[in-house]
């Protein structure tokens, strides 16, 4: 085993030198401005007499990108062609040319700062423009989830009835003013009418409640087909969480309109009409893709962000923190909610600018008020009763629960997900959604648990029974005789209240449970925070209530006796249902230290960190036990997004050349050549194949690399030179070197497509252990990467092709223990035995086309999965 | 169809001149009615539970000023009003007014012109053009080439030479896009399932 890996190491050294040599030969030529006719130069000698050359040159060359520094200062006379270093919609971008091109920029203006007092404004506008836009960012996404959870409260309590002095107010705000003095009646209020008074004249009856639920089912219906309605007319990527596409759109993919302007409009109605319709959904994995949504569309007014996707996503970053941080009234739990969850590359950089997005918006919301109660979310409480060590063992198991709740969770959902995706259910989205809303408000109706508004569920849940409340849940015998205050002992025995609660209670799990497996995933905004909280807190707070029943009536038991004396404030039900939301959550999304900041931040109680921490952790541990995988990461691969996940580790000993393609059946690897195509021909290479990039050679005999140039560049700069250059025929010579060929005399125009040219594409070579290219797949955010064999392009390695392979290592885990074998036999040294040079063309293994690329045998679903990948092969 | 836009454009705009107004009146006056003082007093020897709202500054937010009539005699009184607890609170009902009636007019809006493009363009159309074009209209979606991307591309940098082109050029590329995203969220399930 060391021995291989020795063998690799050195393996891997070799290809850095390749590298090296196969790039400075090019460099150096050009900058002495020397005409090298490639065709007569004996391949194998340049190579050799390359060994030594500087290894300097490699970091500079290749940090070129795609119109590399080089390039730049020989061709400025060449105006840049619109669009080139764009990308198509559903591709990859690269990270490394994204941020090279960046660094071009900033070195320009820094340059010029000195010329003018107007460039030095430029150059300050473009340092401040970071701010700036995630300024605007935190203002709008504060603004909007104002706004969102002013009128979610509104429409939801419009199911119910409504309020006549002022059609604007939900019941609380109704109710404002009144004069209903009596615990019975605190929430009764002359100017709320529910629909019964309205309609029948009566509040109290049979008929009045079925007047009352048949229109909460009618509100229920109306709003969610409103909702699924305008998605699928507006802008059907509104539905859905959005956080898996966020995810996988900040490791860099490209969906066009996913963060645009309709979507970020219907998301925000639809989202009301969602959560007042009653569906087992929250809105906090939807704001967190309406804040991206402000970010991307802000980050259109100022070029620095608007022309580099890199750069962009640096904006999301600091967004997706915004929308947790107004989500849940958490700045400092969405900062790190962006960090573990959504981020791919997170600079510190980006780590303040989140900081600053998180506290602006939370500063808007809570500007806005839109609760009334002075705090940014709904449920806020404040406990300062303390906790004992031996309440750790409910809590560890709350932990489990939440643990197999995610689990079981993940795999029902993913198996109803699959279902809906493969089959001919998933044509039928809005009957689908009318189908899902009239169960959940037929069912929910009858039990005032599932009735009400989910984030008042868990605050009514969350909060501790206090001689202040007066809801079913704190009906304790010693309270009912009221004649004595009994305020001050909190351990009593519990009321016919409490236990028709527990049943309730016990009711609303099951529910919650089975339809939150059917509402996520369906076509309206649906987020999964609130319902997994809802069951972790309905689950915390029955197990809360069994031990302070336990400890009322044992306590002389050992543990009780230790802590709970007679009397004495033991138990807090609301702590359980706290830290059982918080682990429910965690099981399911599989987050740790931001979950606990949220919650945290939500309590505002230090002292519960280390229960919270212990259930979250154990949640966690239970989960992956079943699982590795978040819902968000299932949700990627099952709808097969190209997502390299840093969290995994990649253990096999896989090489280079068996994840390259073209595999060995395939069809040649498309190359050009550098100088002896004519546009005609180009082009027939780009309509015939289905590329997205190409790589460029010497010429057909010497198969040495040159460069590489992508196809949407190509396309754009023929389109661009028929339309301003003169001269341009389908039988022009296309040329990427420094100076055009010799032509014959009447041969028209030739086309120099140098500047469209990657010349410092990154290579290994085709013994590379997959282990070091996946490395620095992940750590350099590649699109592509080329593998040679001796400074010859075998074939190309780009992200998809890696996630295939993951996949298909994941499937048949067999190790590829002979793996060592292939390199020491399979690939004959370039000079064979007698010393001569062997001809190229056998080294270029010419196989299969990469459309069907999937090498082991996957059913029909699997092939569902990688629809996305094969569909845009780079 | 354009006119149907230009239209809904104007009224967009009208709304929104109204929504600053009112917006600006609303938080011109501040409304007296928006602050309270909330104090929960528990049962306490034979008195019960009671809820008393007061609209009463932040520092006399306290049980001594708002607990009126106070149902205790004067040497329970201390004790009555250390159980309760009071909480001073503001809204801005402002605020919630043009938030929800802003709600109220976008949907309403979308809606109608939900209802316009799903059911009177296309009667509109059939009526104007006859049956025939409407399939061809339908059928022109070209992007399948290579070139016509690039196509694209470089024409979106030309500026167009007058505004109503301009509008109408960017409501088709809105449907195209919207009609790709429909097949690729409900027809082919590539993402969002």
């Amino acid at each position: 085993m060391e021995s291989e890996q020795l063998y690799h190491r050195g393996y891997c050294r070799n290809s850095y030198n390749s590298i090296a040599s196969a790039s400075s030969d090019e460099e150096l030529l050009d900058g002495a401005g020397v005409i090298m006719d490639f065709h007569t130069t004996e391949d194998d000698n340049l190579l050799d007499g390359d060994a030594a050359s500087p290894g300097s040159n490699y970091a500079m060359s290749n940090g070129g990108g795609a119109p590399s520094s080089t390039t730049h200062l020989l061709d400025f006379l060449e105006e840049p062609i619109p669009g080139v270093g764009t990308y198509d919609d559903f591709h990859t971008i690269d990270w490394v040319r994204e941020k090279c091109k960046d660094r071009e920029r900033h070195r320009k203006i820094n340059s010029k700062k000195k010329e003018s007092a107007w460039e030095f404004t430029k150059s300050l506008y473009d340092a401040w423009s970071g701010w700036l836009v995630v300024t605007l960012t935190g203002l709008a996404s504060g603004a909007l989830a104002g706004l969102i959870d002013i009128a979610a409260d509104w429409m939801n309590d419009l199911k119910e009835g409504v309020c006549l002095s002022a059609m604007w107010f939900n019941h609380e705000q109704c109710c404002w003013t009144s004069n209903e003095t009596t615990f019975a009646e605190r929430d009764k209020c002359p100017q709320w009418k529910s629909w019964a008074e309205l309609i029948l004249g009566q509040a109290e009856g049979p008929g009045s409640y079925i007047m009352n639920y048949f229109m909460y089912i009618y509100w229920a219906l109306s709003f969610a087909f409103l909702a699924v309605c305008l998605v699928k007319v507006f802008a059907p990527y509104a539905c859905g969480s959005g956080i898996p596409e966020i995810k996988t759109i900040l490791s860099g993919f490209i969906i066009r309109g996913y963060l645009g302007k309709w979507t970020l409009m219907i998301k925000t109605i639809t989202l009301v009409l969602a959560v007042a319709s009653g569906l087992s959904l929250g809105k906090e994995g939807p704001l967190v893709h309406v804040a991206c949504c402000c970010g991307n569309i802000f980050s259109y007014l100022f070029p620095k962000y608007s022309k580099n996707e890199a750069k962009k996503r640096e904006v999301l970053s600091a967004a997706s923190a915004a929308g947790v941080s107004v989500a849940f009234g958490a700045p400092i739990g969405g900062v790190l909610f962006s960090l573990e969850e959504v981020s791919y590359y997170f600079p510190l950089k980006t780590l303040w600018r989140s900081f600053f997005a998180a506290l602006v918006a939370a500063f808007v919301l809570r500007s806005i008020n839109p609760f009334g109660n002075s705090r940014l979310v709904l449920f806020y409480v404040e406990y300062h009763t303390p906790w004992y060590l031996f309440e750790l063992i409910p809590f560890i198991l709350l932990g489990v629960f939440g643990g197999l709740w995610g689990a079981f969770f993940i795999r029902a959902n993913i198996a109803w997900c699959r279902r809906r995706k493969s089959t001919r259910f998933g044509k039928y989205p809005v009957l689908e959604v009318i189908l899902v809303a009239a169960i959940t408000a037929v069912f929910a109706f009858p039990n005032p648990y599932t009735r009400q508004n989910t984030s008042e569920l868990i605050k009514e849940l969350f909060t501790d029974c206090g001689p202040l409340e007066s809801s079913q849940l704190c009906q304790y015998r010693s309270q009912m005789n009221g004649s004595k205050a009994f305020s001050d002992n909190p351990n009593r025995p519990a009321g016919p209240g409490v236990y028709a609660a527990m049943w309730q209670l016990c009711l609303a799990l099951v529910f919650k449970i089975i339809m939150t497996i059917f509402t996520f995933g369906l076509k309206v905004p649906s987020g999964l925070f609130i319902p997994s909280m809802a069951i972790g807190a309905i689950a915390g707070r029955i197990v809360g209530i069994a031990m302070e029943q336990l400890a009322y009536y044992h306590h002389d038991w050992f543990l009780f006796k230790e802590w709970c004396e007679v009397g004495a404030d033991c138990i807090t039900p609301g702590l359980y249902a706290m830290v059982g939301a918080a682990a429910c959550l965690g099981g399911v999304t599989r987050m740790t230290v931001s979950l606990v900041v949220i919650v945290f931040e939500l309590t505002g109680g230090l002292e519960y960190i280390v229960p919270l921490m212990a259930a979250v952790m154990t949640s966690k541990w239970v989960g992956d036990a079943f699982g590795r995988e978040g819902i968000y990461e299932s949700h990627i691969r099952l709808n097969g997004y190209p997502f390299l996940d840093a969290k995994e580790e990649f253990t096999h000993t896989t090489l280079a050349r068996e994840v390259m393609r073209p595999r060995r059946s395939d069809p040649p690897l498309a190359v050009l050549t550098q100088d002896d195509l004519t546009v005609e021909e180009l082009q027939a290479t780009i309509n015939e194949t289905s590329y997205n990039g190409f790589p460029v050679i010497v010429s057909k005999e010497s198969q040495r690399l040159v460069g590489f140039a992508l196809r949407r560049d190509i396309t754009i700069a023929i389109e661009n030179a028929r339309r301003k250059q003169e001269g341009i025929m389908l039988n022009s010579r296309v040329y990427f070197t420094q100076h055009a060929p010799t032509l014959p005399a009447d041969s028209p125009r030739p086309l120099k497509l140098r500047s469209i040219l990657d010349m410092s594409p990154f290579t290994v070579t085709d013994h590379t252990p997959m282990e070091i290219v996946v490395d620095i797949f992940r750590k350099l955010g590649l699109r592509q990467c080329l593998v040679t064999h001796n400074g010859i392009v075998l074939g190309i390695i780009t992200k998809k092709n890696i996630l295939e392979h993951l996949e298909e290592l994941k499937q048949h885990t067999e190790p590829l223990a002979a793996s060592w074998y292939y390199h020491k036999k399979r690939y004959p040294a370039s000079h064979g035995s007698n010393g001569k040079p062997r001809s190229r063309v056998h080294h270029v293994q010419l196989i299969r086309s990469f459309q069907d690329g999937r090498g082991g045998g996957g059913d029909d679903s699997e092939e569902e999965e990688v629809h996305l990948l094969d569909g845009s092969n780079l | 169809m354009l006119a149907g836009l230009a239209s809904v454009r104007e009224k967009i705009i009208i709304k929104l001149t109204k929504l600053v107004n009112l917006t600006i009146s609303v938080l011109a006056k501040r409304n007296s009615e928006d602050i309270r003082c909330k104090c929960i007093c528990p049962p306490y020897k034979d008195v019960e539970g009671q809820i008393y709202k007061q609209n009463v500054s932040l520092k006399d937010c306290n049980c001594l000023h708002v607990v009126e009539p106070m149902p205790v005699e004067g040497k329970d009184v201390e004790a009555y009003c250390l159980r309760c607890e009071c909480k001073y609170e503001e809204r801005s009902s402002g605020t919630i007014k043009v938030t929800i009636i802003m709600y109220l007019s976008i949907l309403g809006m979308l809606l109608l012109y939900m209802v316009y493009l799903t059911l009177l363009e296309p009667m509109l159309k059939r009526r104007l053009f006859g049956h025939s074009q409407l399939i061809q209209s339908d059928d022109d979606v070209g992007d399948q080439q290579p070139f016509a991307n690039a196509h694209n591309v470089l024409s979106r940098s030309h500026s167009r030479p007058n505004m109503l082109n301009k509008v109408e050029h960017a409501q088709q590329r809105w449907r195209r896009q919207v009609q790709e995203q429909r097949k690729s969220v409900f027809d082919r399930h590539v993402v969002l399932s």
